[in-house]
This record gives C-alpha cells, structure tokens and sequence, in this order.
C-alpha cells in the first residue's frame, strides 16, 4: 500500500460533504428506509456478508477505526478477541446507553439514519459469528428508541435481517433492549447485567466479556457509532478511511460542542480538527468572543479540562488530547467561558457522579459523596489551600481502586480543575475569609 | 407531597388494589419474552416494568412488583431490587406530567436554573413536588442526553429543547389548557444542526 498518513499534529482541511459517513445526521431528509436506501445503506450488503469472517475483521483492523464509546480501542482488535467456531450462541451487544454529560451523537444517528446503525449490526454480528444482537438504548431516548424499532421492523420485512439475511445464509436477530436511567449502564459489564435482568453493577473482569460474556456466552460490546461506521468503511475501502484525520486517529467522528458557544451543535467532522476551528467555525465562536474563553471540557464530562492556552491548538483527536494531559473521549465538548464559575461546572458534575455511582466499591460510593460535599464548599470558598490538597489527594484515592472506570471518572475532572485553576480557587478562599 | 426524587425513593408502597395485566399487555409480554433465549426470561424485568408503570398511572406499587414476579417466576426481592435501582421506575404516584429538568453542566451552563425557576413558578411546585391538582411533578435529573440543544426538560416521554423562559411558560401553559405542544427544539431547530 502507497498510502502515506498524515502524523498527529499536521494541519487538517475540513471534511468534504461527500466524505460524511451520517449524510441525513440532522434529519433534514427522510430517516427510514426510502431515504436509507438513496443514502446508500444496505448496498452491497450480500457482498460483504459474502466474505470470510476473519478478512472483514482485518479489514476493519487495517481501517484503524478506534471505538467510539470513550476508551478509543481498536473496533477490529476488539473484535479479533472472539472466539471461533465455539459452538456457542455469540452475541454482539451495541451499547447505546448514551448518558456521559455532554454527549448527545448516538442520539443523531439513531433517530436521523437508523439503518446506518442497522446494517453496521448486521455486519459485525456477522463477523464475529453473532447470530444474534441486542441493542441497549438509554430509557430517556423514548423517540429514538421508537424510531429505531420501525428501522428494525422495515429491514426485516425487506429481509435484510431476519432469517437468510440479504439472501447471504447467514440468520440474524436484532432486539432492543431499554435501559432505564442508570448511567452505570453504559460501562459494559454492568449492561450486560442490566440485559440479564439485574442491578447494573459492573462485573470484575476478568473474565473479559469476549470469553464470558451475556448470559455467559463469548460477547462483544461496542458504541453506537463505532457500528454505524463499519458498512461505510467496508463499502469504500479502508484506505478511504485512513486517507481521513491522522495515523492511529483516522476517519469522521461526530463532535457534540455544548456550553457556552454562540451555537451549540453536533457535526461530523475529520478527526483530528483542531478545537479551535470546531468552536469558531461551527459553532460560531465562543459566547463573548475567543478570549473570553475560560476551559474546555473535550471529550464528556469524565475528561479533564483544558485551559484556554491549549485550546489554542490542540487537535481533536484521541493522542493529541492524551498529549495534553486529556482526552477524546466520546467527543462531547463542553465550552466554558468567563461569565460562570469553572468550579461549580465541576461541582455539578461531582453531583452527577455521586447520583449515579451503583454503590458497589467503598471508594466510589463514599468517595463521589465526599468529593461531592467537598465541592460544594470549594465554590462558596470554603475550603483552605490545605484541604484542597486532601481533595486531590482523596481524588487519587479513588482513582483505580474501583472495579470499574466510574471512580476514575469522578475523580479526574476535578484533578482536572485543581491542575488549571489551584491559584483562583485559593483566592477564592482568601477573598471570603477576609469577608468573614 | 413531597421528599426526594419519586425513581430514587426505595420506600414502595401498596395501592391497595389488585393489579393484573390488561388484555394487551398480556399479549405484549409474550413478545417481549420471546425476545430472550428460554430460561433467561428474567431479562424481560425491565420491559416488565414499563408496561407495569404505564398500566398503572406512572408509578409501580408493590402490587405491580408481585405480579411481574409472577408472571417471570422471580423472587418477589429481585424485581424490587431491580425497580429501585433504576431511577425511571416511580416508586410512588406522580402528577399526569413528570416534568424532568436537566440540572448537568452543559445545561446548566446554558441557564437552567432560569428554566427551573420558571417551571416551579408556573407549576407550583417545589423541586420533588406534586401540584394540587396532580397536573404536574416536577423534579430535577442528571444529563438526559440533548447537550448540543441545552436547557431542556422531559415531559413523560417528550424532550423538549432550546428552551428559554418564555417558551418554557408557554409549554406549560398549553397543558394547563390541554393544547398540544411542538416537541423537541423550541427555537425551531431541526434537530442540533448550526442554526
């Protein structure tokens, strides 16, 4: 292969319409099947189906599609982990839980190109010697979740699912499954418990869900818009997907930019647009001009934030982020300007994560409450420069002491803020002792 | 009344009436069960439960809770374990509209403190409370998911988005009237395309 990739850090142009994956993402033409088909779903899909199973995961492996869920591993890796010829039922489960503050991408696809969705299930389930696929969308997406089931019901009536899928002989079942209002859910062991008809707390790993996974059975978990992106990748070649973003961070990806901008809005773009250009240019700038620009929360609310200097030039894409001490996450970007106070930003989202911690590990359970509370105090200036270091040091007592991520989670956005803004937060402090 | 979230509450309680699966229901469990390999009929808990919840005004009673234990051969225990755990399921009666308001940074950020100012005022109601006239519950809830279209509540099942505070007046004044509302954006997005 010729092919020469673009390095992390190399200046991007702005993504061709023709190279959008989500052609109807804002729902200005018909969602369904009429509209799927003039899209280009469900085209070639015999085709594909007709190729051997593990070609399609190297195929997707050589596309370097990295999950779009949050933790960015590589989609074909992930699905190479399974199991073969077990004779085992294998499950495919598509995680749509979508709840991490800040994030609303998956709701696009779902309920503007269902089929998108759709055929990318039928495709990996294939793949990975799934024959059947359940689908877990968050309670809240009641439309979604309606829309999404009249998806369903048109591919199985054309027979693009259901029994000899695309005429390929291949059977496969697709059920949704509706969460109801636990974001714990969305970290994947405790999905699987959820769809088991349980308490969704996440399960100790390992055993990894690839072995033991959804009723025990060898089970592949992936976000949303990791599957809806895999029959366009098979469809126009993986190299077509690498020639878009930068090596290891290639293809589209939706951004969700909320917060203070002029206008909020969700858009696929190239991978790798440096943040700047995502905010002024889509969004029309930040509420109160560029400079009055305080923190930008990247990749959902779990991702540190980072200060206006380094918005400046970071790139958005998954090692650029890392580089810069955060990350992409699931893209959700939260802009912060100078008329609010980053430190009650932050204390809501300590809120969010003691209301949905599952109460499973100590430290989480009693950690969220702790951090919480001590957050209240940060931001009526209530705590000494001492006590905020027993913060952060409390925030590392968490961090990776927990079966899964949700402590992690919680602590980082507020290492986060006492990284960036440790000497505001102590004036804060001063200010309301001198009040008193 | 009052107290915390009525999802969040682990207090359940009886309506004092039997309950027993409509003719339809009956017919949608079948489905629903079908939907999962035999055996593992437990995972139609949840299913279960929102048909349980719209049979029966929006809330689940402890009698709710025996039937579905029935009907999916559970201990009485695992579906109330499960009904506590996730928030969506009420565990005591609510107004005819559960208005859910997102209180997380991104809204907040966008002002929802006007918005829950507003709905508290037009509803009368306090946070976590019910109107007199059990038009209304109103209670405040963590990222619901529409960040790119901030404030926003939930009514029941609806989303409604962009809101500022004359459109959130007008929202709940057309249901105080029994006139229908435009659902999701409210200043006339399409969905959250740059407009």
């Amino acid at each position: 292969m010729s092919l020469v990739l673009k390095k992390v850090g190399e200046v991007q142009k702005m993504l061709n319409e023709k190279d959008k994956v989500f052609k109807n993402l804002h729902g200005f033409q018909e969602p369904f099947l009429e509209g799927a088909l003039k899209r280009g779903s469900w085209s070639n899909t015999k085709e594909i189906l007709s190729k051997d199973q593990n070609d399609i995961i190297e195929l997707v492996k050589s596309s370097q599609l990295r999950g779009r869920g949050g933790a960015g591993f590589s989609t074909g890796l992930k699905w190479s982990f399974m199991p073969k010829n077990t004779g085992k039922q294998h499950y495919l489960v598509v995680n749509a839980d979508e709840s991490e503050p800040g994030t609303c991408k998956d709701r696009e696809i779902i309920r503007n190109d269902p089929h998108t969705l759709v055929e990318g299930c039928l495709i990996a389930s294939y793949a990975i010697q799934a024959t059947k696929c359940y689908i877990y969308i968050r309670g809240e997406y009641h439309y979604e979740y309606v829309q999404l089931e009249k998806a369903i019901e048109e591919a199985y009536e054309r027979g693009f699912i259901g029994k000899n899928a695309c005429g390929s002989g291949f059977d496969f079942d697709l059920y949704v499954h509706r969460g109801a209002g636990a974001y714990i859910c969305g970290e994947e062991t405790a999905l699987l418990e959820s769809l088991e008809g349980k308490k969704g707390q996440p399960r100790l790993k390992p055993p990894f869900p690839a072995g033991v996974g959804l009723y025990g059975m060898p089970t592949t978990i992936n976000n949303v818009e990791s599957i809806a992106v895999v029959p366009t990748i098979l469809k126009r070649g993986p190299d077509w997907f690498k020639s878009i973003g930068a090596e290891n961070n290639t293809g589209t990806k939706i951004f969700c930019i909320s917060g203070n901008v002029n206008k909020p809005c969700t858009i696929e773009e190239e991978m790798g647009i440096p943040l700047k250009e995502l905010v002024e240019k889509h969004c029309d700038g930040v509420e109160g001009g560029w400079d009055n620009l305080k923190a930008i929360v990247p990749g959902g609310s779990s991702t540190p934030m980072l200060p206006k200097n380094i918005c400046e030039s970071v790139l958005m894409n998954f090692d650029d982020l890392k580089a810069n001490g955060s990350g992409l996450g699931t893209a959700g970007v939260i802009v912060v300007n100078k008329n609010n106070d980053i430190a009650e930003v932050i204390e809501r989202f300590a809120h969010f994560y003691k209301h949905e911690s599952c109460g499973q590990c100590t430290p989480c359970r009693e950690g969220t409450g702790w951090m919480h509370r001590m957050m209240q105090r940060l931001v009526r200036g209530e705590i000494s420069p001492e006590q905020i270091e027993l913060l952060e040091n409390v925030t590392k007592q968490v961090e990776g002491h927990t079966i899964c991520a949700l402590g992690d989670a919680a602590a980082w956005p507020i290492q986060g803020l006492i990284k960036n803004f440790k000497s505001e937060l102590i004036s804060k402090y001063n200010k309301k002792l001198k009040a008193s | 009344m009052s107290g915390n979230h009525p999802g969040l509450s682990n207090n359940f309680s009886r309506s004092g009436e039997k309950f027993s699966w409509s003719k339809d229901n009956l017919r949608s469990i079948k489905n629903i069960i079908s939907k999962y390999p035999k055996g593992r009929e437990q995972s139609a808990v949840m299913p279960l439960l929102y048909l349980a919840q719209e049979q029966n005004n929006n809330w689940i009673s402890i009698e709710c809770i025996e039937t579905i234990a029935e009907t999916l051969n559970m201990p009485k225990i695992r579906v109330t374990e499960v009904a506590s755990f996730y928030s969506m399921y009420n565990t005591r009666p609510v107004g005819e509209n559960l208005v859910q308001i997102c209180r997380t940074s991104p809204c907040w950020l966008r002002g929802s403190n006007k918005i829950t100012k507003t709905i508290c005022k037009e509803t009368k109601c306090e946070i976590n409370d019910t109107s007199d006239d059990n038009k209304f519950t109103v209670v405040e809830v963590e990222c619901l998911g529409a960040c790119s279209n901030g404030p926003m509540i939930q009514i029941n099942n609806d989303f409604f988005e962009d809101l500022d505070e004359e459109s959130t007046k007008k929202i709940i004044d057309n249901i105080k009237e029994g006139k229908p509302n435009v659902i999701g954006s409210q200043k006339g997005r399409r969905s959250s395309e740059n407009a």
